[in-house]
């Protein structure tokens, strides 16, 4: 058996393959939860983009920073929140990530390094370059990474935080999830550019587009930009070409596009073709994938059971946390 | 405590250079800071501190305050320079809806420890888009503190206490103040967050305001003094937290209040005062609080307009009267 696929050790060709389990999983069971009227506010879901989150958060340690955005259970999921503290604060529970005060579009853990998922597009570009200034400042190997869409590359915040990032080297990769649609509208209507990548050129950075719905192709790329930026050599904005499985959110009537169009990239789901590269290299039996499916989804279950378990917050806890209370100074 | 004469930007430069000395994660970062900023209000920091820690940034607005999030939740202390206020719209979505909202929504995970400093208010004719007071903006936002000192010893004092705060301070400066002197003590000392201060004692009729208006209150005490009227004045200081106590306490004896900004009138800091005056005090007031603001139209170029529109001593005298009655 060999040690590596394609130079991904197998340990880490595995650990990505679960995690994109432990994703569509969730998000599969979520959005029939959000149908059922079980769950409140929107639910974007990350389904058919899961080899980005597991791939790049592979090559990152929980004391490296990410950036997500409303479509963010997979960043959280993937950069090592547990599911019951997605779920529950999904629920609105005080046992959730952010104590119930988030809900699907804020989920956060600073401990594991993940800055909160974001309802603003295009959020994530400063934040995550300010994680990336604090981490060079205080001499220590962090990277950043910033997740964002392909909608959210025409902000200005995208422009003002790469032009900044590059001037000063900043130890960040700035991750396009480029799954076609801005919301309801393709991105090919709304955007100058048809390779995202060149815009890096205006910032004297590397810009280079990949597979998205391939794990080994995104492990490859953010590997490179990841080693450039723990070296001092400064961002790099990956463009990786995915596909939005679902509408923009669950319950989205997507009248802006074809059955057809979903159905023929559906072919390049990039769970099973990452299956399947493991399987041919002998790395995961198809009854091995089998169990792991089965436990995935019975632990997706324990986590809407623990968060049906949970208690809301108390009503007299509202206006905890506007500020830094005296007592945690 | 010694004092020494210096002017308001002096004193503010003072308090960041204390602050500085002490923690290592303060980083100060904006437009053209390392040339000393727009009124010197940052200048020698980059001589003593280096550009490591004075950071020259981008015409960015968004980027700097992002920028300053980014770094404030991973473990600096940002000190964050918008130059003009009204530059603070290119940057209103990263103040209102993330550093105002990282701690609530993330569940206390994390605090944010920036101040964003930014020079405000009427000066010279600047026209519209340097001369506005957007005080309410901030002071709208629930995870915002909101500071607007009226003179040196108080910027330094209240910078101080901005820095060593765990959350997002807007530190706002009126321009014509920067270059005002006054006698400031000479060591670190720190105005708390939310304490109004008595400038000056009046048995006749309260004035409640902040930053250069309180000058001209004083201005305005003076003249009203003339006329036999014993007005008295209360420097807020802070807008959030808002030193209420304070001035209910004061109210309650004068049974008479105006509520003086340069900010607009129409849905201002005064409307929110006056309203808290009256839910608390109604039977004991004498007259209905007034307020004394700009009118409603952008501040506008030409000399004469410019004073037609900002309210100046003659009309918190004047409201003072009407008041009285």
């Amino acid at each position: 058996m060999a040690t590596t696929l394609d130079g991904i050790p197998n340990e880490v060709a595995l650990a990505i393959h679960r995690r994109m389990v432990r994703i569509r999983a969730f998000e599969e069971y979520v959005s029939e939860l959000f149908l059922q009227g079980k769950l409140q506010g929107f639910v974007h879901t990350y389904i058919g983009q899961e080899a980005i989150a597991a791939g790049v958060c592979s090559l990152l340690d929980d004391s490296d920073y990410i950036t997500s955005t409303h479509r963010g259970h997979g960043h959280a999921i993937a950069k090592g929140i547990h599911l019951n503290q997605i779920m529950a604060e999904l629920f609105g529970n005080v046992t959730g990530a952010c104590r119930g005060r988030g809900g699907s579009m804020h989920v956060a853990d600073f401990s594991l390094g993940m800055l909160g998922a974001n309802g603003i597009v295009g959020g994530g570009f400063g934040i995550a370059a300010g994680a990336a200034l604090s981490a060079k400042y205080r001499g220590t190997n962090q990277v950043s990474v910033c997740f964002f869409g392909d909608g959210a590359i025409n902000k200005g915040t995208f422009h003002e935080a790469l032009n900044f990032a590059a001037v000063h080297d900043l130890p960040a990769v700035f991750i396009c999830e480029n799954n076609q649609y801005a919301q309801f509208t393709a991105g090919g209507r709304t955007t100058a550019v048809n390779d995202l990548a060149v815009r890096a050129a205006s910032y004297n950075i590397p810009g280079v587009t990949a597979d998205g719905n391939h794990a080994g192709e995104v492990y490859r790329a953010a590997h490179e930009a990841l080693n450039r930026a723990r070296a001092g050599r400064g961002p790099t904005l990956l463009n990786l070409l995915t596909y939005r499985f679902g509408g923009h959110y669950v319950g989205d009537a997507e009248v802006y596009r074809d059955k057809q169009e979903v159905e023929k990239r559906r072919a390049l789901d990039p769970i099973p073709r990452w299956e399947q590269a493991l399987n041919d290299a002998r790395i995961l039996s198809a009854d091995e994938a089998t169990t792991i499916w089965a436990a995935t989804r019975q632990a997706v279950a324990d986590a809407e059971q623990f968060a049906q378990d949970s208690p809301f917050p108390q009503a007299d806890t509202a206006l905890d946390w506007v500020f830094t209370e005296a007592a945690d100074r | 405590m010694s004092t020494k004469r210096m002017s308001f930007g002096q004193a503010t430069v003072d308090a960041t250079r204390f602050a500085m000395r002490q923690d290592e994660r303060i980083i100060v970062l904006g437009e053209d800071i390392s040339w000393g900023g727009n009124f010197g209000q940052f200048r020698g920091l980059l001589e003593e501190f280096g550009p490591k820690r004075v950071i020259d940034m981008p015409i960015s607005e968004a980027a700097i305050m992002s920028v300053s999030l980014g770094a404030a939740v991973t473990g600096l202390r940002p000190v964050a320079s918008m130059s003009f206020v009204e530059f603070t719209f290119g940057a209103m979505d990263e103040i209102v809806n993330q550093v105002a909202k990282f701690r609530y929504m993330f569940g206390g995970q994390t605090s944010v420890p920036i101040v964003l400093r930014a020079s405000d208010g009427t000066m010279r004719c600047s026209a519209s888009h340097h001369s506005s007071s957007l005080e309410v903006r901030f002071a709208h936002m629930p995870g915002l503190k909101v500071v607007a000192p009226s003179n040196a010893a108080d910027a330094k004092g209240l910078l101080r206490s901005a820095i060593a705060d765990d959350d997002p301070v807007v530190y706002l400066e009126n321009k014509q103040m920067t270059a005002k002197r006054a006698p400031v003590p000479e060591d670190d000392y720190n105005v708390p967050l939310g304490s109004a201060t008595i400038a000056r004692p009046g048995r006749d009729v309260t004035i409640i305001t902040y930053s250069i208006p309180a000058l001209r209150a004083l201005e305005a005490c003076a003249q009203l003094e003339a006329k036999g009227i014993d007005a008295g004045v209360i420097d807020l200081r802070s807008l959030v937290p808002l030193d209420m106590t304070t001035v209910l306490e004061t109210v309650a004896q004068t049974r008479l209040a105006v509520v003086v900004h340069e900010a607009w009138r129409f849905g201002g800091l005064g409307a929110e005062i006056a309203s808290q005056i009256t839910e608390a005090l109604f039977k004991e007031l004498v007259a209905p609080v007034a307020r004394v603001g700009a009118a409603s139209a952008p501040i506008p170029f030409s000399p004469p307009l410019e004073a037609a529109v900002v309210p100046g001593v003659s009309d918190i005298v004047a409201a003072v009267e009407r008041v009285i009655g």
